[in-house]
C-alpha cells in the first residue's frame, strides 16, 4: 500500500506531534506514503470564504500534483485539508465553469488534474484498507486504563460524510477500543471546539473549547482522542485563559495516531507528546512491560 | 359477415382532437394522402373521434359504404381502442377488424416541426392500411370468476374490506399474521381530532368480523404464494403452529395464571416492550380470536422439555394446548385479492442525533400510545422509566419522514397524531408540553379546529426541526433533564430546551418485507416502497395486475378515515369483479401449432406469467389461453417458428414494417 501524502501547513507547524507520530506507526502496519513534492496550503475555511473559485484554484494545485506522483490515492491527514481537498473535487465534479477556470490556471504552470485522486482520511484507511485486525496484532501495550472521550470535530463528518456516520461517526471509538483503550459515551463527538474563533473571537471560541473538555471530564475520561490538528491546539493550548473564565479542566487531548504509537510500544517523546502542554495520564504497566 | 371475407374496404378516420393532433398535424393532408391508398374506399379527418357523432359516424359508414376495415389515427389505444372496437362491432363487423394509429402520444404531443411530424402522421397511418388487410375476426373468451375474496392483512383497512363484502353476502378470507386482528388501530389510545377511544369503534367491529358467517379468519397466518389470473387465484396460506388447538380453546386464560413461570417476564409486542408477558400468552384483552399462543422462544417445554406443564393441567377436559402442533398450509381458490398489509413505524434509531436507545426517558410515538392507554403496561398513568412523572415533555414532528437522508415522504399523520399526544400527555400529568414541527400540516376535517383547540390548551409550539436531544447540561437547570437544541426559525434563535421526556413522533414506511409482498401478489412498488397504484388519480385501489387491489397504508401513509374509505372502495372493486360472474379475455393470445412443435422446452422458462406448460403423452408445449398475456416472448423465442399469436402474426407485422418502409 503506497500512497501520496499531503501534510498541510498544521502537521509542519504547530501539529508537528501528528506527524511525527503518524509516519512511523503507518510505516510499521506497512503504509508506505511519498509527500508532495512542493506542495501549497489548502486554502483551509479561510480562503473558500473569500472566494470560492480561486480557493478551488489553490487546492487543484496539490491534486494535480498528485496526480503526477502517481500514486493511486492521495492522504490529507489535517481536517481542514482533508474537507477542502474534497470540496474541490466536488466543485470540479458539478461546475463546467469552475472546472474551465482551474484548468486553465493549472495549464499555466503546466500541470492538469483529471479529477481521479480520491482524497483519504488516514483513519478511513486504517478502518477499511489496513483492519482492526492487523492494528491489534502490533499492539504490545494496550491502552488499559486508559477512558477516551473520542472526539472527531465538525470538518471529518460534514458536509460530507464519506466513511462515516455524520452524527454518530464511531471509526475512532473501534479503533480505541481496538488498542485496548475504553471510550466514554461521548456525545459531543462532532461538535464545534471553537475553530479559529479562539483567535479572532476568543469569547465565544473558549466557551466551545470549555464544554468539550468539561464534559468529557464530566463523562470520566482521562484522555481526549481526536484527528483535528485545529481541535488538538484549542483544547490543548488555551487551559490557563479557560481556568481564567470559568474553572479549571484539565484534561490533554492527543492524536489517535499518538494512542497507537504508545499501544505500539514507541516512547511519548517518538510520538511528540512532549510538545503538549497537558501532560498524558500514566498508562497502567501492562503484562508485556 | 359476408363482406368481411372478401378483398379489403377500408375506412380511415384521422382525429383533431382539438388542437391536441391538429396543432401539430395537418390533418386533412393526412386524410388526403390516406385516400388514394389501395383499399381505401374512404377518408375522413374529423375533430372528435371518440365523441358520439365520431363514433356515430364510423357505424353508418360502414353500413352506406360496404366497409369491412376501420383505421383511426388519433391518441394512444390505452385510451379509446375499446371505445372504437365497440363502434365498429355497432357498424356490424368483427371488432378485430379495427385498428388505431396513435398521432398524439407518439407524434403531435412529442414534436415541434409541424411538417415532420405531418409525414409521421403518414408514414403511421400507411404502415396501419398494410396491416389492417391481414387482419382476422377474432372471439373474445368468458371466463367464469370465483366468487370468493382474499384479503391480506387484518388492521381497520383489511377488517373494513373483509367486512363489507362480507356484508354483501360474498365468502371472504380474512389472513393476519399476527396472532390477533386490529393492526395499529388496536395500540392507539384515543383517535385525532374528536378524542374518540380507538378500541371502542374498533373492537366491535373486530368481533363481528370473528363472529360473520361469511369470513373464514385465520390469524397467525400467511398467504405465501399465489398463482392464476384474475377470477381464478389459487393462494397457499401458511398457518404458523400456536400450539394451541382453536376450536377447543375458549380464552378462559387459566393457562397463563397457572404457567411456570409466575411473573411476566418477556418482551411484549403489543406494548412495545414496556410491559412483560408469559411464554402464554393473549396480545390484549380484546384480541381476536379470543385464543391464547404459546410462544416457541420462551416456552420452557418446547425450548428443553422439561417443565411441569401446569398449563395443560389448567386446561384440563378442554385440552386445547398441543405442543406436538407443526405449521399447515391451506390452499384457496379467490376471484380478487386485497391486499391490505399496513406500514411499518419508521426506526427511531436511524436518527441517532435523537438518542433513541441511548437515553431511556426518550419514546417513540407508539410506545407512548401504549404508555397513556388505560389497558396499557402502566394502566394509563404516565410515567417515565424510573417511575417519576414528567413535569415537562417535548414532542418532535417528522422523525423519519420530510428528510433526505431517511425518508423524503410526509408521513400524513403525524402532525395530528402529536397533537393528540399533546393533549393527552398534558391531561394526564399535566406537564408543559412542547411540539417541535416544521410545518403544521392538518388538512382534514376538523383537523385545523383541533390545532386551535391545541394553541387554546397552551401546548407551547415551537417551529423549527429538532437538531439533537442531548444529556449535556449548561446550566444548573438542564441537570439530569435532556436538553432539546432547536432552531426556532419564527423566534430567529437557536434554544435549548430541558425537558423530563422527548417523544418521538416517527413517520410511516413500507414492512420490511414489502418487496417479497410486492414479488408474491404481482404488483410494483413506487420508489418510496409503497405499493403502486394503477392511477393516482382515477384508479387509486387498483394495481396493474387485474384482480389485486389495494387497501390502506401499503399504498402509502393515511390516517383511519382516508384508509376506511380506501378499503371500503377496494370492497367494491372486488364486488364489481365477482358480480359480473366471468372475465372477458382479450384474444390476442399466442397458441402454439402443434405439427410444428419440436417440444424443445425453450418457449417455457421464458414465459413471465408461466402460462406455458409442456404436454408429457405429446411430447408437445400447451399455452393456456387464460393466463397469456400477449407479450409475445415466446412466439419470437420459438426456434421452429410454431407458436403464432392473435392480431401479432407474421402477416399482419411484416406487412406493418413494410408499411412504414415503403412509405415515401
Amino acid at each position: 500500500m503506497k500512497y501520496s501524502y499531503f501534510p498541510g501547513c498544521s502537521l509542519k507547524g504547530t501539529g508537528r506531534s501528528y506527524e511525527e507520530s503518524l509516519l512511523p506507526v503507518f510505516k510499521a502496519l506497512g503504509v508506505e506514503m511519498e509527500e508532495l513534492d512542493d506542495w501549497n496550503c489548502c486554502g483551509a475555511t479561510a480562503y473558500m470564504a473569500v472566494d470560492e473559485v480561486k480557493a478551488c484554484v489553490m487546492a487543484s494545485r496539490n491534486l494535480a500534483l498528485a496526480e503526477r506522483l502517481g500514486h493511486a490515492e492521495l492522504l490529507a491527514p489535517c481536517s481542514a485539508c482533508y474537507l477542502v481537498l474534497n470540496k474541490t473535487k466536488h466543485y470540479l465534479h458539478d461546475s463546467a465553469s469552475v472546472r474551465g477556470v482551474v484548468g486553465q490556471a493549472l495549464q499555466q504552470a503546466d500541470l492538469s488534474y483529471s479529477g481521479n485522486v480520491p482524497v483519504r482520511h488516514p483513519l478511513d484507511v486504517l478502518i477499511n484498507e489496513v483492519g482492526l485486525d492487523e492494528v491489534k496484532k502490533r499492539v504490545r501495550h494496550p491502552l488499559k486504563g486508559l477512558k477516551v472521550a473520542p472526539y472527531y470535530g465538525c470538518q471529518i463528518v460534514r458536509p460530507y460524510a464519506t466513511f462515516d456516520d455524520q452524527y454518530n461517526p464511531t471509526t475512532l471509538d473501534r479503533l480505541v477500543e481496538a488498542l485496548g483503550g475504553s471510550v466514554v459515551r461521548f456525545p459531543l463527538k462532532t461538535r464545534c471546539c471553537g475553530g479559529s474563533l479562539t483567535g479572532t473571537l476568543p469569547e465565544p471560541g473558549l466557551l466551545c473549547s470549555y464544554i468539550i473538555l468539561k464534559e468529557a471530564l464530566a463523562r470520566g475520561a482521562n484522555v481526549i482522542a481526536t484527528l483535528c490538528p485545529l481541535c488538538q491546539f484549542n483544547l490543548d493550548g488555551y487551559h490557563d485563559k479557560i481556568t481564567r473564565k470559568w474553572d479549571p479542566v484539565r484534561i490533554p487531548t492527543v492524536y489517535f495516531s499518538q494512542l497507537m504509537g504508545l499501544a505500539f510500544g514507541l516512547s511519548e517523546k517518538e510520538m511528540g507528546l512532549h510538545r503538549h502542554f497537558i501532560e498524558m495520564p500514566a498508562l497502567a504497566a501492562s503484562a508485556a512491560a | 359477415m359476408d363482406n368481411q371475407r372478401n378483398e379489403p374496404r377500408i375506412g380511415f378516420y384521422v382525429c383533431h382532437c382539438g388542437t391536441n393532433i391538429a396543432g401539430m398535424v395537418d390533418c386533412p393532408a393526412v386524410a388526403q394522402y390516406v385516400s388514394r391508398l389501395p383499399n381505401v374506399v374512404l377518408s375522413r379527418d374529423y375533430k372528435y373521434m371518440c365523441s358520439d357523432p365520431g363514433q356515430e359516424l364510423i357505424q353508418q359508414d360502414i353500413r352506406e359504404h360496404r366497409l369491412n376495415r376501420i383505421v383511426v389515427a388519433s391518441c394512444s389505444p390505452l385510451l379509446h381502442e375499446k371505445t372504437f372496437r365497440g363502434a365498429t362491432e355497432k357498424g356490424g363487423l368483427n371488432p378485430f377488424f379495427f385498428h388505431m394509429v396513435n398521432i398524439r402520444e407518439h407524434d403531435s404531443w412529442v414534436h415541434t416541426d409541424k411538417q415532420a411530424a405531418t409525414e409521421k402522421a403518414k408514414s403511421l397511418a400507411h404502415a396501419a392500411i398494410h396491416r389492417v388487410r391481414f387482419h382476422k375476426p377474432l372471439e373474445v373468451k368468458q371466463v367464469p370468476i370465483h366468487p370468493a375474496v382474499l384479503v391480506v392483512g387484518g388492521g381497520i383497512a383489511g377488517i373494513h374490506a373483509a367486512m363489507t363484502l362480507a356484508n354483501a353476502g360474498k365468502k371472504v378470507y380474512l389472513v393476519e399474521r399476527e396472532p390477533s386482528i386490529g393492526g395499529h388501530m388496536a395500540k392507539f389510545d384515543k383517535t385525532f381530532p374528536t378524542l374518540d377511544c380507538a378500541a371502542c369503534i374498533l373492537t366491535p367491529k373486530m368481533s363481528e368480523v370473528g363472529a360473520h358467517p361469511n369470513i373464514t379468519l385465520w390469524t397467525y397466518s400467511e398467504a405465501m404464494k399465489m398463482e392464476g389470473y384474475v377470477g381464478n387465484y389459487t393462494v397457499t396460506i401458511r398457518h404458523k403452529p400456536r400450539y394451541i388447538i382453536e376450536d377447543a380453546c375458549v380464552g378462559c386464560l387459566e393457562c397463563i395464571d397457572a404457567c411456570v413461570y409466575k411473573q411476566p417476564k418477556f418482551f411484549d409486542e403489543f406494548n412495545m416492550g414496556l410491559g412483560k408477558r408469559k411464554p402464554v400468552y393473549i396480545p390484549f384483552p380484546q384480541a381476536t380470536p379470543q385464543v391464547v399462543l404459546i410462544d416457541p422462544e420462551t416456552c420452557l417445554n418446547l425450548k428443553t422439555g422439561k417443565c411441569k406443564k401446569t398449563c395443560v393441567e389448567a386446561c384440563a377436559d378442554r385440552k386445547a394446548i398441543d405442543f406436538t402442533q407443526k405449521e399447515t398450509f391451506s390452499e384457496i381458490k379467490v376471484g380478487a385479492i386485497i391486499v391490505a398489509t399496513g406500514f411499518k413505524s419508521f426506526d427511531a434509531q436511524r436518527i441517532p442525533q435523537y438518542g433513541y436507545g441511548t437515553y431511556p426517558n426518550v419514546y417513540t410515538a407508539l410506545e407512548i400510545e401504549r404508555l397513556v392507554n388505560a389497558s396499557g403496561p402502566t394502566g394509563g398513568e404516565v410515567v417515565l422509566r424510573d417511575g417519576k412523572k414528567p413535569k415537562s415533555i417535548g414532542i418532535i414532528h417528522c422523525v423519519g419522514s420530510r428528510d433526505h437522508k431517511t425518508n423524503r415522504w410526509c408521513s400524513r399523520v403525524c402532525c395530528m397524531y402529536s397533537m393528540k399526544l399533546a393533549h393527552l400527555l398534558k391531561e394526564h400529568t399535566e406537564a408543559e408540553v412542547y411540539s417541535f414541527y416544521i410545518d403544521m400540516r392538518t388538512p382534514g376535517k376538523g383537523y385545523e379546529e383541533f390545532y386551535g383547540k391545541l394553541l387554546d390548551e397552551g401546548v407551547q409550539f415551537v417551529r423549527g426541526r429538532v437538531g439533537e436531544v442531548t444529556d449535556w447540561a449548561f446550566t444548573k437547570e438542564e441537570e439530569g433533564k435532556l436538553v432539546i437544541r432547536v432552531e426556532d426559525t419564527l423566534a430567529g434563535y437557536v434554544r435549548r430546551i430541558p425537558v423530563d421526556m422527548v417523544v418521538l413522533a416517527t413517520g410511516l414506511e413500507p414492512q420490511a418485507d414489502a418487496q417479497e409482498v410486492r414479488r408474491r401478489f404481482n404488483m410494483s412498488c413506487g420508489t418510496e416502497g409503497f405499493f403502486l397504484e394503477r392511477h393516482p388519480k382515477l384508479a387509486p385501489v387498483n394495481t396493474f395486475t387485474d384482480g389485486i387491489l389495494l387497501a390502506g397504508c401499503c399504498q402509502g401513509p393515511k390516517d383511519i378515515p382516508d384508509t376506511v374509505a380506501q378499503a371500503g372502495a377496494a370492497a367494491a372493486e372486488a364486488l364489481v369483479l365477482i358480480d359480473k360472474g366471468h372475465i372477458e379475455q382479450e384474444p390476442n393470445t399466442a397458441f402454439i401449432h402443434e405439427e410444428d412443435c419440436s417440444g424443445c422446452k425453450s418457449c417455457i422458462p421464458l414465459c413471465p406469467y408461466s402460462a406455458i406448460l409442456f404436454n408429457e403423452e405429446t411430447r408437445k408445449a400447451i399455452i393456456n389461453q387464460a393466463l397469456c398475456k400477449g407479450c409475445g416472448t415466446c412466439v419470437a423465442s420459438c426456434p421452429s417458428g410454431s407458436i403464432e399469436q392473435n392480431l401479432f402474426d407474421d402477416e399482419e407485422i411484416f406487412s406493418e414494417i413494410e408499411g412504414v418502409l415503403a412509405y415515401e
